[in-house]
């Protein structure tokens, strides 16, 4: 028996494994007590001003009242249009790079400018815009001249999710759907499309939240209007009309000094932020086509609970 | 005597600088199985490649020669290779079923060349998985994913999905590498029932399965074929001395 044995149960802990434990939590806390200081500052102080009111009415010194109505419109409208030109343009882009564009100098030149791209400034985009869609094309203030804008700021981030979740599909499928003839074309739309789709909306979801957060890009772009439409005309009508999003909004209320109101917006925002969070985890499960059993167990599950 | 089906003439294919075919002339029989043997990277899996213009999907290959599909040139210009690959069926070494269920892996080729009609793919549907000697086991879950199935099942629902195309020959490239035993017995036996509807070429890297299932067999080594002869003869009479040294395992 040597003497030397160390028992199994021996502690051994070291001084240096401590603290850097500690450190770790440390960091963890203080940064997960900064998210929850922050979103619970803004709710403290904005929930007072976010009534029906608030949310339903647009300002107006004749009613005497301040609401944001006009604000959530624009910013609907914003989103939608945006991502109307953006997401095909996006997901065409990529497909080109990953399935037809030979590897080489030029595709990496793309990636290259693309990824740039996302690292440009805002409001870079925001002179861009206003000087080119607003004035070179004649579309002056309006909500289109932003969403062009916008469209350029999140054309890499579509493009680049996609590209990613293109290339996470096995090229055995490629060759699978191939090898019995089909055209390039059909297997894309057929395979890998619909593998991809989680990638995709992932792509698309982080691109509202990035409309929905934006305002250096816009404001000088779609600027601040915020009155509703008062006819069916007036709703097509108003993609050539000013309309200010939220941030902007709250950007002006805060100039004003205005700040429970601002507060109340920002509320607003983070709800809404919250809600694209949580589309984000669902339709992501929901378009997962390799947990295609599990999607089919829950329709039959909801199916069983109607005919009851 | 056997007709010929698939001719190639003086067939090279290069990778860029490396010379990966040399000078092959085979003429594969119809309603056969015919099997290439051969060490790694003897250029069995290439050559099988270059039957269905697979090979055409990696950028810097080049190839020159013929290979004819019933006395057609199917490198001359104006070749569709949809149709081609609808003729000429590849089943793969990993089992690769598309994420979608049982039903629509194997509908996938059909629906490709245009077969809309319900019932028409459900026969088709049926007789393929039957023909692929697993219809019993995923009839009461056609709609189920196909990720679901066992590696043997899903090598066997990939080629229900190619014989779904009713194509005339069928290429498989290690298609029982990444089975089990079992997997591959059954896989073996359906070779043997298929080669009398259809002509098969099969990339092995085992000398019993070839010995065991084929009527001819190649052997290929460093990109050259060596020796292609009947199965029976290969193995009993090698006129090379290669083959010989091959297939009593003296190396590779």
């Amino acid at each position: 028996m040597g003497t030397n044995t160390v028992s199994l149960y021996t502690k051994r802990r070291r001084l240096s494994d401590g603290i850097l434990t500690a450190l770790i939590y440390l960091c963890a806390s203080l940064a997960i007590c900064l998210v929850a200081g922050i979103v619970g500052y803004v709710v403290v102080r904005g929930v007072r001003s976010v009534n029906w009111t608030f949310l339903t009415t647009v300002q107006s010194s004749k009613n005497n009242t301040f609401g944001i109505a006009g604000n959530l419109l624009n910013t609907l409208y914003i989103i939608v249009i945006t991502l109307l030109i953006a997401t095909p343009l996006g997901i065409g882009a990529a497909i080109y790079l990953n399935e037809y564009a030979k590897p080489g100098k030029l595709v990496r030149m793309i990636e290259f400018t693309t990824e740039t791209l996302s690292g440009i400034p805002s409001i870079i985009f925001g002179m861009f815009g206003m000087v080119f869609f607003g004035t070179t094309l004649h579309l002056g203030f309006s909500i289109l001249t932003g969403a062009l804008t916008l469209t350029l700021l999140i054309l890499p981030l579509i493009t680049r999710n996609t590209q990613e979740a293109l290339r996470t599909v096995p090229d055995s499928y490629r060759n699978g759907a191939l090898g019995i003839g089909a055209t390039k074309w059909y297997m894309i739309r057929t395979i890998l499309l619909p593998s991809a789709m989680p990638g995709i909306i992932t792509g698309v979801i982080l691109a509202i939240g990035r409309i929905v957060g934006e305002s250096a890009a816009l404001i000088f772009t779609a600027g601040s209007g915020y009155i509703l439409p008062k006819s069916l005309f007036g709703a097509f009508h108003k993609i050539l009309e000013s309309g200010g999003t939220l941030t902007i909004q709250m950007y002006l209320r805060m100039t004003n000094a205005k700040y429970d109101d601002a507060f109340g917006i920002a509320l607003v925002l983070l709800i809404i932020v919250l809600g694209i969070n949580c589309l984000t985890k669902f339709l992501t499960k929901r378009f997962d086509v390799t947990r295609l059993d599990e999607r089919r167990g829950k329709q039959k599950r909801v199916k069983t609970k109607v005919s009851k | 005597m056997l007709a010929n089906k698939i001719i190639t003439k003086d067939l090279d294919l290069y990778y860029g600088e490396n010379h990966a075919l040399k000078t092959v002339n085979m003429d594969i029989k119809e309603k056969a199985v015919t099997a290439f043997i051969g060490p790694s990277g003897c250029g069995k899996s290439t050559f099988l490649k270059t039957l269905n213009r697979m090979n055409d999907l990696i950028p810097s290959v080049r190839i020159e020669g013929t290979v004819t599909l019933d006395g057609e040139d199917i490198y001359s210009q104006g070749v569709d290779t949809t149709l081609l690959r609808k003729k000429i069926g590849m089943v793969f070494q990993q089992p690769n079923p598309f994420p979608m269920s049982i039903y629509d892996n194997v509908a996938y080729g059909p629906r490709i060349h245009g077969i809309k009609h319900k019932a028409q793919l459900d026969e088709i549907v049926e007789k393929s998985l039957r023909s692929a000697a697993i219809f019993d086991e995923v009839k009461d879950r056609m709609k189920k994913s196909a990720l679901g199935l066992s590696g043997g099942q899903q090598q066997r629902l990939c080629i229900a999905r190619a014989l779904a195309v009713e194509p005339e020959v069928l290429l498989m490239d290690e298609p029982t590498s990444a089975l089990d035993p079992i997997s591959t017995l059954k896989i073996e036996d359906l070779m043997a029932e298929l080669k009398s509807e259809y002509t098969v070429v099969i990339v092995t890297h085992n000398m019993q399965q070839a010995a065991r299932i084929s009527d001819y067999t190649a052997f290929f080594l460093v990109g050259e074929m060596v020796e292609f002869n009947t199965t029976d003869e290969i193995f009993a009479r090698p006129k090379d001395k290669r083959t010989e040294d091959y297939i009593t395992g003296r190396f590779g």
